[in-house]
């Protein structure tokens, strides 16, 4: 199944150059301009209201910068019509902050919802549904409405909605945010499980450091069925890397690896790892 | 100029921010005409949407139940006693001049050209109109319209053209049992109040009506369907503000939604005249 997922792209998988968006009460992001690479997960962090949201609804597309080019897979984005950018969103998954469930289905048709669209057989459907509801750990809850579960459940589906048809891309809005730490952790190591046995790119945004760290230090073990720490020498899925990149003020303050975060010793930066 | 206490620190008052009545004016004018524009957008796309595929067949089916057979209650009820209040408020009159059996005639063209399709409108737009703004109001701030888009759908595809086939269908339908319950209605009243035959009701209520009236019967319904779904669906569409902002919008729904139809209905029944007397 990870042979499926990777892109065909040599370029990098989702590309800013300097983007700019605004709306009535003023430009949010200033000449943006960043790469993520194939496999990589790129942590955005950044306080409330200071673009990390509106920079994923930019690379599904979902928005149009008032200047500048956003390049996913290959294709400017940033430049297509609606016409076009919706076949071409099935390849990227995106985890909405409030899961985006429709609340009038059951979690199976939630997830079965893509396929619906794509018109795969009902017979197909079925064992797929099955397959990523297992695993997010959610396969009794097939015939439950979304009201009827938990935050950090409506998360997970959420997850295996995006994951359904198995998306080289995947953007996550806050996942973790309004959750007790214990489903924190399961969320995360969700996405550790999708980023190292589904190889996907990841871009995702948190006000949380601790969610990067996470990603940055532990791997999930395809073997022992777990997730490890990394060892001290380096990342112990060299495909894979994590990389921070914090907004302030519109534009980028900082961006680079995990150790260099950690060992800081701006004091914005290190209000993000109190 | 110094910092009021709810001013941004270090940003002065401009005196040229105060505006003008024509600023003002000029600043809703041009909202108002982007308000129509992305109005005609959204209804010109979900007409379009008719004519081409993919279908939502199973939606359009749910959402004919919502407004066709949700709508019947209120449609059977009212219908009933408009025909009945209408031969009490004209017999009277009739019953002046011994002409009490002119009532089928009034009653038949008062409903079937004007009352029934206006009523029909009012009364489903404000089930349904409402209903719809209030339901796309939520998904669009539980942000389940862009999930939808995130995961490929057009949201007019499978919002709007649905709603809109379903009350272009449904229209009709409930003002022919409406102005059929009307009828019947004022038969009732006819028969208890003016002591009139039901047979002779029946009979002159179906000789005053002709073709012409048929089709500015149900040509109208039509309209109003087109504009009670459109508008549910852009009100809904355009909410402003969480869960306050939904129920503004479905008051708007409501308001404009009855407004435009009532509007309508007079260059409709105007049109419908002309052509009346150049066509049939």
């Amino acid at each position: 199944m990870a042979a499926s997922m990777s892109t065909p792209v040599s370029a990098p998988a989702i590309s800013f150059e300097d983007v700019h968006i605004g709306f009535d009460e003023g430009e949010i992001l200033r000449g943006v301009t960043f790469s993520v690479r194939e496999r990589e997960t790129l942590i955005l962090l950044g306080e409330t209201g200071t673009g990390k949201t509106l920079t994923l609804k930019m690379a599904a597309g979902l928005l149009s910068p008032s200047s500048g080019s956003v390049k996913v897979l290959g294709q400017t984005v940033s430049e297509m019509a609606e016409r076009e950018l919706l076949p071409f969103r099935r390849k990227i998954g995106f985890v909405f902050q409030e899961g985006g469930l429709f609340d009038s289905l059951t979690v199976a048709d939630n997830v079965a919802y893509r396929l619906r669209e794509d018109r795969v057989p009902e017979e197909e459907i079925e064992p797929r549904v099955l397959e990523v509801l297992r695993f997010v750990e959610l396969e009794d809850t097939l015939e439950l409405l979304p009201s009827e579960l938990s935050g950090g459940m409506r998360r997970r589906v959420s997850i295996a909605q995006a994951l359904i048809n198995q998306p080289p891309v995947v953007l996550y809005d806050s996942p973790t945010a309004g959750l007790d730490p214990i489903t924190s952790q399961t969320i995360i190591t969700l996405i550790l499980r999708l980023r190292d046995e589904y190889g996907v790119t990841a871009l995702l945004a948190t006000h949380r450091l601790q969610d990067g760290f996470a990603l940055a230090n532990f791997h999930f073990d395809l073997d022992a069925k777990r997730v490890l720490a990394n060892a001290q020498n380096g990342n112990a899925t060299p495909a894979t890397s994590t990389r921070f990149q914090v907004y302030r003020d519109g534009g980028i303050y900082f961006q680079g690896e995990p150790d260099e975060m950690a060992e800081s010793e701006d004091p914005y930066l290190k209000r993000f790892l109190v | 100029m110094a910092d009021t206490p709810l001013q941004v620190t270090g940003r002065e008052t401009k005196p040229e921010e105060t505006l003008s009545v024509v600023e003002v004016m000029g600043d809703a004018a041009k909202r108002m005409v982007a308000s129509v524009q992305d109005y005609s957008l959204l209804s010109g796309h979900a007409m379009a949407n008719i004519f081409t595929s993919p279908h939502y067949f199973q939606d359009t089916l749910e959402q004919m139940d919502f407004i066709g057979a949700g709508s019947l209650p209120i449609i059977l009820l009212s219908g009933f006693f408009i025909g009945a209040v209408m031969v009490l408020q004209t017999g009277s009159q009739f019953a002046r001049f011994g002409q009490t059996s002119l009532t089928g005639d009034v009653v038949s063209l008062a409903l079937v050209r004007e009352l029934g399709p206006a009523f029909t409108g009012l009364l489903v737009t404000g089930r349904c109109a409402t209903g719809i703004a209030s339901e796309l109001g939520s998904m669009l701030v539980t942000e389940q319209v862009d999930a939808m888009r995130a995961m490929g759908t057009d949201p007019n595809r499978k919002l709007v053209t649905p709603r809109l086939i379903a009350a272009l269908l449904m229209l009709p339908l409930l003002t022919a049992i409406m102005d059929f319950i009307g009828l019947l209605g004022g038969c009732a009243s006819s028969v208890f109040s003016l002591r009139l035959s039901a047979v002779e009701f029946w009979r002159r209520a179906i000789d005053a009506l002709d073709f012409a009236d048929l089709m500015q019967g149900f040509t109208k319904p039509v309209v109003f369907g087109f504009i009670l779904a459109t508008i549910g669906c852009y009100k809904g569409l355009t909410v402003r503000g969480g869960t306050q902002g939904v129920g503004r919008a479905t008051t708007q729904a409501a308001v404009l939604g009855s407004v435009l139809i009532i509007v309508a209905d007079a260059f409709l029944t105007k049109l419908s005249l002309y052509l009346a007397d150049k066509v049939f």
